[in-house]
Order: C-alpha cells, then sequence, then structure tokens
C-alpha cells in the first residue's frame, strides 16, 4: 500500500506538557509528561495504527497533532509546512487537511443542533458550499456513511451510537480532508457494529485516497486496520513497524508483553498461549515523576543497570523496523 | 457428574417505566455447577446483565423478576424475602462489577469494606477480621497489605481497586461469583492480571463463576460453558469447545464472522451483522435476530423456535434446526488457529 513513500505528516520531537499548580497559592508548578519526544512519520494514503494503554499519551498525540492542545516543543509538519507555531487563524487551511473522529459518539456530536447543522457547521467555517450546494453537499455526505437525507434534521439523541459515529464521520468528510485522526472510534460500540464501522472507514480510505492515524487500544482491530503500527509507552514510542511484522515478531519487551496479554478468541489456542503468557506486574508509572532511563525498565523483565541511566532512542533495525531498547535482539531474561 | 450450584429456569425479568415494560429477560435457563465456569455473552441489551443481577435478587424498582425459578443449592430464591437475602449475598452468592471506582465506597477505607463483609458473615471480631482482611488483600496480590488497608479506594489504581474488590467478594468463600465485565474499565495487561488471579482463586477456593462480558477472548480464556444472549433471550449454549467450533446458531456465526483475529494474517474484510438490535420495549415477534439474520425465513418473523437439544448443556434456537427446515449451506465463521503449546 505503501509504495510511494511520500510522507503527509512529520512528527519530530513532539512534546506535550500539562502544568500542574501546587504548593502555597499554586507556586510550584509540575509537569505531567504526556507525550514527550515523539518522532515519526505518516506516508500518504497508509492507516498508521498507534496503540498502548491508557494514560500513554496516544490521545494527546492525536490532539496535539492537530492543534487542539498547543505544542510545547517539536515540530509537526504536513506536506512540508511546520504548522506548530501558526496562529489558530493562520491554521485554518490546514484545519480543512487534517480532521478527527473522536472516540464517544454521545459526547462528540451538540445536541442541540440537527445532524444537518453538526455536517454543514464545516462547511460555514470554511466557506465551502451556501444554499443549494450546501443541502446537496449534506445531503451526498448522509449517503456516503450509509445514512439517508431524512435523517438530515433530526437531532442527535435519536441515533444509535453507531449511527452517531456515521454523523461523526460526515462531519470530518465534509470539508474534504487528507488526513483524518481516528481516536478510538469504535471502543464505545457494540462487536457487531465495529465491523460495519470499520469497514466503512476502508472503503472510504480506497475511493477518497485518505490516510489515517488510527488511535486504539484493541489490539486485534489494530492490526486489522493498519498498514504500520506505533506502540506507546509512558509517553514514548517503543516501536514502530509493519503490522505483521509487529504481530508476528515483537522486538520490545512491552510489545511482546502486550500482545502476549491479548486473549485469543479461540479456546485451544488460546489456552495453549496462556501457558507461556507474560504477565506484567504492577501498574503504569505516573507521567508527574517517570522512571529514569527506560521508562518501561520498572516492569520490564529484562532491565539491565544501563537501563535506568540511559534513555533508549529509535534505532532502525534495517528494514523499516524500529526498536528503542538497549537491548534489541539480545535480551536475557532476569531472574526473579 | 458435579452438584448444581445453581439451576435457572425460565427467568424472565421486566422493568416498568413510563415507556411501558421493558422485556429485559425473556425466558433463560441455564445452570452452573460446582468449580464450572459459565461465560454469557452479548451485546448491549442482550440482558446479560439483568440476568446476573435477578440471580442476585439486585433488581430494584422499576424492575421485578416476573417469572421463573433461581435454584440455588436446593432452594429458590425467587421465593426469599429480602431478609433472607442478605444472609445469601455476600456470603454464599458475591460480585464483582465493571467499575470499581463506583462500586467501592469512596468514603471508607478498603480495609473497612473488606471487614464489613467478614464481620457480618462469619461473625468474627474487629481484631481477627482485619487480619482475615490483610490476609484477602495479600492474596489478590496487593504489595504490602499491611499498610495499603487503611487506604482509601481513590489511593488505589484501577487494577488494584478490581484487587480489592475480588478481595471483597471471595472473602467468605462463596459458591457462586458473578463477575460482571471485571475487566471491561480495565488495560490489556491489568486484565491479563485479573483473569489471572480469578483462575488462580477458582482453583483454590472451588467456587463456581458466571462471568459476563461482551469480550470473546475473554471468553475462550476461562469459561468452561458458554450462553450467548441475544435480546433478552439465549440463542444459544454449550462448551466452549462446542460453541467456538460448531456454532449453532446464525447470531453466534455472525459474532465469530465480525471479529478480527490477531493471531491469523487475514487479509480480507470483516463481515459485519448488518442492522442494530432490536428494542426490548416492543420486541419483535418470532426471533429477536429475524431482523438481522442472513438465513431469515417467514416463519422466522412469526413464532420464536423451540430450543433443540443436542445433549446435556447444549442447545440451540434457530427454526434452522428443526427437521422440516429446507437444507442451507450455512458460513460458521470458524476460524481455528494453529495450536502452539510448546
Amino acid at each position: 500500500m505503501t509504495n510511494n513513500k511520500e510522507a503527509l505528516l512529520e512528527v519530530k520531537g513532539l512534546k506535550k506538557y500539562f502544568p500542574q499548580r501546587h504548593g502555597f497559592l499554586g507556586r510550584d508548578t509540575r509537569y505531567v509528561k504526556a507525550v514527550d519526544g515523539l518522532d515519526f512519520k505518516i506516508y500518504r494514503g497508509e492507516t498508521f495504527g498507534l496503540v498502548g494503554e491508557s494514560g500513554c499519551g496516544k490521545s494527546t498525540t492525536g490532539r496535539t497533532i492537530i492543534r487542539l492542545y498547543d505544542i510545547t516543543e517539536g515540530q509537526v509538519i504536513i506536506d512540508g509546512v511546520d504548522i506548530s507555531e501558526l496562529s489558530q487563524k493562520e491554521l485554518i487551511p490546514y484545519r480543512k487537511k487534517m480532521q478527527m473522529i473522536f472516540q464517544d459518539p454521545y459526547a462528540s456530536l451538540n445536541s442541540r443542533m440537527t445532524v444537518s447543522d453538526i455536517i454543514g457547521e464545516a462547511l460555514d467555517i470554511h466557506g465551502l458550499a451556501t444554499g443549494d450546494a450546501r443541502r446537496d453537499r449534506i445531503n451526498y455526505l448522509l449517503n456516503r456513511v450509509g445514512l439517508t437525507t431524512e435523517h438530515a434534521s433530526r437531532y442527535p439523541h435519536e441515533f444509535s451510537g453507531g449511527q452517531r459515529q456515521r454523523i461523526g464521520i460526515a462531519r470530518a468528510l465534509a470539508v474534504d480532508p487528507e488526513f483524518i485522526i481516528c481516536d478510538e472510534p469504535i471502543s464505545a460500540l457494540d462487536v457487531s457494529i465495529q465491523a460495519q464501522v470499520v469497514n466503512m472507514l476502508d472503503d472510504l480510505q480506497s475511493e477518497l485516497g485518505l490516510t489515517y492515524m488510527f488511535i486504539a487500544h484493541d489490539l486485534s482491530m489494530v492490526k486489522h486496520i493498519s498498514d504500520r503500527i506505533a506502540v506507546m509507552y509512558l509517553g514514548r514510542i517503543v516501536e514502530i513497524g509493519e503490522a505483521d511484522r509487529l504481530y508476528d515478531k515483537p522486538e520490545h519487551p512491552y510489545t511482546q508483553a502486550l500482545l502476549s496479554a491479548v486473549p485469543i478468541p479461540d479456546p485451544d489456542v488460546t489456552r495453549a498461549l496462556a501457558k507461556n503468557r507474560v504477565i506484567l506486574e504492577g501498574d503504569v508509572p505516573s507521567p508527574l515523576n517517570p522512571p529514569s532511563g527506560c521508562r518501561f525498565r520498572t516492569r520490564c523483565l529484562y532491565s539491565k543497570p544501563v537501563c535506568s541511566t540511559q534513555i533508549p532512542e529509535l534505532e532502525d533495525l534495517g528494514d523499516g523496523h524500529q526498536v528503542a531498547c538497549h537491548f534489541t535482539g539480545k535480551l536475557v531474561r532476569n531472574d526473579r | 457428574m458435579r452438584e448444581k450450584i445453581v439451576d435457572v429456569k425460565n427467568l424472565k425479568t421486566s422493568f416498568y417505566t413510563h415507556l411501558g415494560e421493558v422485556q429485559a429477560v425473556r425466558g433463560v435457563s441455564f445452570d452452573v455447577k460446582k468449580g464450572e465456569v459459565l461465560g454469557i455473552v452479548g451485546e448491549s441489551g442482550s440482558g446479560k446483565s439483568v440476568t446476573a443481577m435477578s440471580v442476585m435478587k439486585l433488581v430494584s424498582y422499576p424492575g421485578n423478576i416476573k417469572d421463573g425459578e433461581i435454584i440455588f443449592k436446593g432452594e429458590d430464591l425467587v421465593k426469599k424475602k429480602d431478609k433472607e437475602m442478605l444472609s445469601i449475598r455476600g456470603d454464599k452468592i458475591s460480585m464483582i462489577f465493571q467499575d470499581p471506582m463506583t462500586s467501592l465506597n469512596p468514603v471508607y477505607t478498603i480495609g473497612n469494606q473488606i471487614m464489613e463483609a467478614i464481620t457480618r458473615h462469619q461473625g468474627l471480631d474487629k481484631k481477627a477480621a482485619r487480619k482475615k482482611a490483610i490476609e484477602m488483600l495479600r492474596l489478590v496480590g496487593i504489595p504490602s497489605p499491611e499498610d495499603r488497608i487503611d487506604n482509601y479506594p481513590h489511593e488505589f489504581s484501577g487494577g488494584m481497586r478490581q484487587r480489592a474488590m475480588i478481595g471483597i467478594a471471595l472473602s467468605c468463600e462463596p459458591d457462586l461469583l458473578i463477575a460482571d465485565e471485571p475487566t471491561t474499565a480495565l488495560d490489556v495487561t491489568i486484565q491479563a492480571q485479573i483473569m489471572e488471579l480469578l483462575k488462580e482463586l477458582k482453583d483454590k477456593i472451588d467456587t463456581s463463576i458466571i462471568l459476563i462480558t461482551h469480550d470473546l477472548g475473554v471468553v475462550a480464556d476461562t469459561c468452561d460453558k458458554i450462553m450467548v444472549m441475544y435480546g433478552g433471550l439465549a440463542m444459544e449454549r454449550g462448551t466452549a469447545q462446542e460453541i467456538f467450533y460448531e456454532p449453532k446458531h446464525p447470531y453466534t456465526m455472525g459474532l465469530l464472522k465480525s471479529i478480527p483475529r490477531m493471531d491469523l494474517n487475514e487479509t480480507g474484510r470483516l463481515v459485519p451483522i448488518p442492522g442494530t438490535p432490536p428494542d426490548l420495549i416492543s420486541p419483535p415477534e418470532g426471533c429477536p435476530f429475524s431482523a438481522r439474520c442472513p438465513y431469515s425465513m417467514k416463519i422466522c418473523k412469526i413464532d420464536m423456535p423451540e430450543y433443540t437439544q443436542f445433549n446435556e448443556g447444549r442447545e440451540a434456537a434457530c427454526w434452522l434446526l428443526h427437521e422440516d427446515a429446507p437444507e442451507v449451506e450455512v458460513d460458521t465463521g470458524v476460524k481455528r488457529g494453529e495450536v502452539n503449546d510448546k
């Protein structure tokens, strides 16, 4: 799929810290290091999956890229232009290129607006269509996502979760974007509805030539939809690679543990795998005070002294597969 | 054969709202034997949680158990008074919920909440109960339980809270544990920890478990038997192997087809189930799945099919299984991966 390796989006050293004031009159400030130095590229026409556990910074990454949050440090380059320093006004043309689909279809649609206003708002802001053209465009979009023109005058509460997510997708498509960030678009939906939405995203991508960043914690679905996948842990990427390669032969100890924790819907297979399941101990440390060096070292089965002093950088293994670990390919398990 | 801990017969539970009667559970039968894990699978609104709440007799106004029997160790719980249930709940049957933040009381310490169950049902004094509570926390894998016992729920992480909940639920060594989506709110690495803990403790105290979930992976991993629910009814029951490898009901097949398999290098598209689940205020005539079923016939929209029995505990309700049904080529959606048990 990614033969023409033209980067649509490039992220360099991206950081997003959230200040937390405490102490007398809030004089001391600590920072939640939600995203702490990301480097990756997303190629035109591909689906880039971003996985990790809650609190690892995957949603913050999406929101920072689209500049819903101000960037603490680093660059976001879309189509060769660095948008990290642009003002809100200067951003408008880039917002037209990048859209977002949110997780919760109940919270992300304004309950006081009709469906046609929700979708039409984007057309108005960017001055794309008025009058009949606006109505036609809205009807076209509704049909495009499997709804009918009758739905245009209804309010969000009249729809099921799956249908609301379709409205959210129609809204994102309204401005003809090139790049869509899908932030957990299916995790609030029932199993039988998830496949409907995923297939629709698939169809839209091949027909409209879209590029997706797909943020999710459902590892099976991410593998299904993504061409390349990045795995995040506590604000940093630990591994990036082609989806099949990453799932067949994960290199980073965290990726290995994460994948092995997923139960497979096949009793004989999953019970056989359970014998070798890597069960991580403890919880993810606080991003207020992340461990020094490699952030995974406190839960890693292979950590060595160097892991607490040096932060491992992403290194290319030669085939475009990148891993951030001091001991890639030569992991030796610690005795406990 | 092991004794039946709970035997539910034709359970019907409804909620009487101002919009009309919502028939959440419309006649469900199942049993759980000693030491067994029964999985109840279904989508939101299928009636799986209400089934569990009914077994605990925790269905409150405007809901009501309309009909049926819940035979727990020889006694019908449906006939029991609320007062009698108090000595059963938490002692012989206990429950863990999806969200450990809302099911733990935020103004009491973790220790207080474990000790409450112990002092109430086991008649231990405060000192002995505290000792037992510490032991319980250690058993569920809370580090340094002597200090942690005086923490409040907000000082625990999500995974630890769920561990504490399990500690409370198992403190009286119940005969039956009902786990309603115990890992849905947790991350996958924490889910693995909790499921491992449940399996371990189940073997240790030989309790039976009803596990309610929508995650087919979790079910495949832990359950002996499975009941698939849809529209307030059981579509199919069987062992885990039977449900995953020889599904008899088109809804089960549809579920198997709609989920991607991480272990197989699949390239094709997913096969979704079209449409949306039925409205239980006015449930459709006939089979609730008929509107979304690819094999739906005329009769499916008129009458609910009887259960076809295959063997003990193995049954399905589908007109295709009737002896007069036409021969239809069915895509079962079964995918069998390579078993690697090195």
